[in-house]
C-alpha cells in the first residue's frame, strides 16, 4: 500500500525510473533489431543490392532467378564413408531433386547473356535427412567476403565506370573471378559444366576425425567450346531447350569429387584456390533423369540454403555459408509472399 | 480450491523467471539474427528454435500447474478495470508462449526446410510446403513477436509500478527471493 503522507516526489522519481527502464528496454531492442544501426550490413541491404533498376523479380529467387528443375538420383560409391559419416555417402542410390540455374537477377534473360551457370542440389538419406547445396562453375569465387560481395554488386549497378575501378582497387582477389570470366571458354549445355561449392565445409567421420573440404560435381559429358557470339543465335532460352532434350534421349551424369584441405590451406576465402596437388577422393555421382519447367516443377519451392546440412558436414570457418542461408531465407520469404505474380500452370501434374 | 495461495508456488515462479528470461532472450534473437549475415546467424538461429521448442514445453507444463495450483488473488483495492487489464494481459501473455513457438515451426515446415534442433535432434513436418500458409505464418510470427516484446514491456512496467509505486505485495506474489512477508504486516 502507498503510505499515508509520502511525498509525492518519491513516486515521481519511481515513475522516471520506470519509464528510463522500459525507454531503456525499447533501445536496446531497437539496436539489437539493427533499427538505429543503417551501416549495418542486412539481408534486406543485400537483397536491395540485388535487385535490378527495373524492380525485383517478383515471386522469383533473388539471385539466380532463371532455372529449370531436374530429379534424379545421387549414387554413392561409399568412399566418403572415410571423410564423413553422413548417410547419404554410404554405398548406396539416394533420390535428389536439383535446378540448373543462371546467375543473374532476372527471370527473362537471354541465356548466352549470363556467364555464371549454377546448380541446387537436395539429397535426401532414407530417413528423409537432407543435404542441401548451390554450386556455381567459375573454379573461384568473386570475392572474399559477404561484405565484399556487397561492394561488388552495388558498384557493379553503378553507371559510373570509375565505380568498378576503385571496387577492384580495394578488392584484388577480384583479379582471378575476372579473368575466367574473361578467358573461360563458353558451352552450349548445363550438362557441359562443373559445379563447384567453392565454400569449404568440414567433415566428420565415425571416429571424429575432422577435415576441411570443398566438392565439385564434374561433368562425364565432353565440353565443346562455343563462342558467345554463336549461343547468342540459338535463342533465349536455349539452355533449357537442350537440356530438357538431352535428358529425355539419356540420363545426364556428374562425379562429384571432394578436394581435401590440407593444414594451412586458405578454407575461409572462396576466392582462392587450394594447390592442384590436394588429395581428391570421388564419393558418388549424380544422374540427372528428369527435367521440368520450373513454374510447376518440384524444384520451385524449395530454398537450396548451403546451411542444411546432414550429421557428419558442417560449416567451416568460410564466411559465406551463414550469409547466403540469412540472405536466402529473406528471398524466399520474399517470393513465396509474392506467389500470387508467379502464379503455377493451369494444369495440375499428374 | 479451498485455501486461497498467498503467492505463486515456488515452482511456479521458478518457471515465471526462467521463461521470463528466455523469451526475452528469444525476442532478441529473433530481431538479431534476421538482421545479421554473420557467422552468428547459424548458432543464433539454432538457439532460437531448441530454445523455441523448449519454452513450448514449458507453458505447457506451466498451464497445467497454473490449473492445479491457481493464483494468489489481486489487492482487493485493485479498481475493477486494472484487475481486467491484469488479467487479459496475463492471457495474452500465455497465449503468445503457445502461439509463437507453434508459429515458428509451422513457418518452417511450410517451407519445407527440415526442422533441426541442438544435437541433432530432427522435428518431423506435420504441415507440407505451402506459399500461402508459409506467408501467413511468417507474418504472423513477426508481428507477433513484435507485439510480444511490446507486451513484456508492458507487464514490466506494471510490475514495477505495483512493485515501487503502489507497494501493494502483487510484485511479492512471484518475487523469486523468498519473502520475508511474515514479519510485514500487509494485507
Ligand atoms: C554472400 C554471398 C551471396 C549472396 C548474397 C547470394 C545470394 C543469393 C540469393 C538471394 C539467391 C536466391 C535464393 C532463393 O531464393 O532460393 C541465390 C541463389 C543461388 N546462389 Fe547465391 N549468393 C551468394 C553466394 C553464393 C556462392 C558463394 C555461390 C556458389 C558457390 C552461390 C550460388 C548460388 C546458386 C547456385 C543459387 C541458385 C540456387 C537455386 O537453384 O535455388 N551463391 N544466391
Ligand atoms: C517474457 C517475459 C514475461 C512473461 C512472458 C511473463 C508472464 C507472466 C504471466 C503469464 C503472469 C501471470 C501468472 C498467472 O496468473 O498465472 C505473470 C505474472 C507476473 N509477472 Fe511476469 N512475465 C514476464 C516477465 C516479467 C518481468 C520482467 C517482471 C518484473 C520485473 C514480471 C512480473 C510479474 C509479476 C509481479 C506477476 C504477478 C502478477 C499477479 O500476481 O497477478 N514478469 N507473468
Ligand atoms: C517463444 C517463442 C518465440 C519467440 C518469442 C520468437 C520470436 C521471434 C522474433 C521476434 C523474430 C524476428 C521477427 C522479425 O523481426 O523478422 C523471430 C523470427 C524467427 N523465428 Fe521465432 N520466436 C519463437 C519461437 C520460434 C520457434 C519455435 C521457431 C522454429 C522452430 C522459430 C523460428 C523463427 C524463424 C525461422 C525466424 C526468422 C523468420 C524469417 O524472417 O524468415 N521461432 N522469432
Amino acid at each position: 500500500m502507498n503510505q499515508p503522507g509520502r511525498p509525492e516526489r518519491s513516486s515521481l522519481g519511481w515513475l522516471i525510473l520506470i519509464a528510463a527502464v522500459l525507454g531503456g528496454s525499447a533501445a536496446a531492442f531497437a539496436y539489437t533489431a539493427g533499427w538505429l544501426a543503417p551501416g549495418r550490413l542486412t539481408p534486406d541491404r543485400m537483397i536491395a543490392a540485388l535487385t535490378p533498376p527495373s524492380g525485383p523479380p517478383l515471386g522469383h529467387r533473388r539471385n539466380h532467378a532463371k532455372g529449370i528443375c531436374f530429379t534424379g538420383m545421387f549414387e554413392a560409391n561409399g568412399n566418403g564413408v572415410e571423410l564423413s559419416r553422413a548417410k547419404v555417402l554410404v554405398q548406396g542410390r539416394y533420390p535428389v531433386l536439383g535446378r540448373f540455374n543462371l546467375g543473374t537477377a532476372d527471370p527473362n534473360a537471354v541465356d548466352a547473356t549470363v556467364r555464371v551457370r549454377g546448380m541446387g542440389l537436395q539429397i535426401s538419406a532414407a530417413d528423409g535427412e537432407e543435404w542441401r547445396m548451390a554450386m556455381i562453375n567459375p573454379p573461384v569465387f568473386a570475392v572474399s567476403t559477404p561484405e565484399a560481395f556487397h561492394d561488388l554488386l552495388v558498384a557493379a549497378g553503378k553507371k559510373d565506370p570509375e565505380a568498378m575501378k576503385a571496387f577492384t582497387r580495394a578488392n584484388p582477389e577480384f583479379a582471378s573471378f575476372a579473368a575466367w570470366s574473361k578467358a573461360a571458354p563458353w558451352t552450349g549445355s548445363y550438362a557441359e559444366e562443373p559445379y563447384n561449392s567453392l565454400n569449404s565445409f568440414v567433415f566428420t567421420n565415425a571416429k571424429g576425425d575432422e577435415r576441411a573440404v570443398r566438392w565439385s560435381l564434374v561433368p562425364t559429358a565432353e565440353p565443346t567450346s562455343i563462342a558467345q557470339a554463336e549461343l547468342e543465335k540459338r535463342g533465349p532460352d536455349f539452355l533449357e531447350r537442350e537440356i530438357t532434350a538431352r535428358v529425355q534421349s539419356a540420363p545426364q551424369r556428374w562425379t562429384m569429387i571432394t578436394t581435401l584441405a590440407d593444414p594451412g590451406d586458405p578454407t575461409a576465402d572462396p576466392s582462392r584456390a587450394w594447390p592442384e596437388n590436394r588429395r581428391k577422393v570421388q564419393v558418388g555421382t549424380l544422374v540427372v533423369q528428369r527435367i521440368e519447367p520450373e513454374r510447376d516443377g518440384p524444384c520451385r519451392d524449395i530454398n537450396f540454403d548451403p546451411t542444411v546440412l546432414p550429421q557428419g558436414i558442417r560449416v567451416s570457418d568460410d564466411p559465406f555459408p551463414a550469409a547466403r542461408s540469412s540472405v536466402y531465407r529473406k528471398s524466399y520469404d520474399l517470393r513465396a509472399a509474392e506467389a500470387s505474380d508467379y502464379p503455377r500452370g493451369e494444369v495440375a501434374k499428374p | 480450491m479451498s485455501s486461497v495461495p498467498h503467492r505463486f508456488a515456488p515452482v511456479q515462479r521458478l518457471l515465471h523467471w526462467l521463461m521470463a528470461l528466455c523469451i526475452i532472450t528469444m525476442l532478441f534473437i529473433g530481431v538479431g539474427m534476421v538482421s545479421t549475415v554473420t557467422p552468428e546467424y547459424l548458432p543464433l538461429i539454432l538457439i532460437h528454435k531448441t530454445l523455441g521448442v523448449a519454452l513450448l514445453v514449458l507453458v505447457l507444463v506451466r498451464l497445467a500447474l497454473r490449473l492445479h495450483l491457481g493464483a494468489p488473488p489481486l489487492p482487493a483495492d485493485l479498481p475493477p478495470a486494472i484487475k481486467l487489464g491484469a488479467r487479459l494481459s496475463h492471457l495474452l501473455l500465455y497465449g503468445l508462449m503457445i502461439v509463437m513457438p507453434l508459429l515458428g515451426l509451422g513457418m518452417l515446415w511450410a517451407a519445407a526446410y527440415p526442422v533441426v534442433l541442438y544435437g541433432g535432434i530432427e522435428i518431423p513436418a506435420l504441415l507440407p510446403q505451402s506459399d500461402r500458409v508459409h506467408t501467413l505464418l511468417w507474418n504472423t510470427h513477426v508481428y507477433l513477436g513484435l507485439a510480444f516484446f511490446a507486451l513484456v514491456l508492458l507487464h514490466l512496467a506494471a510490475a514495477l509500478f505495483h512493485a515501487l509505486v503502489r507497494r501493494d505485495g502483487v510484485f511479492a506474489t512471484i518475487s523469486p527471493l523468498p519473502q520475508r512477508e511474515r514479519m510485514k504486516p500487509t494485507e
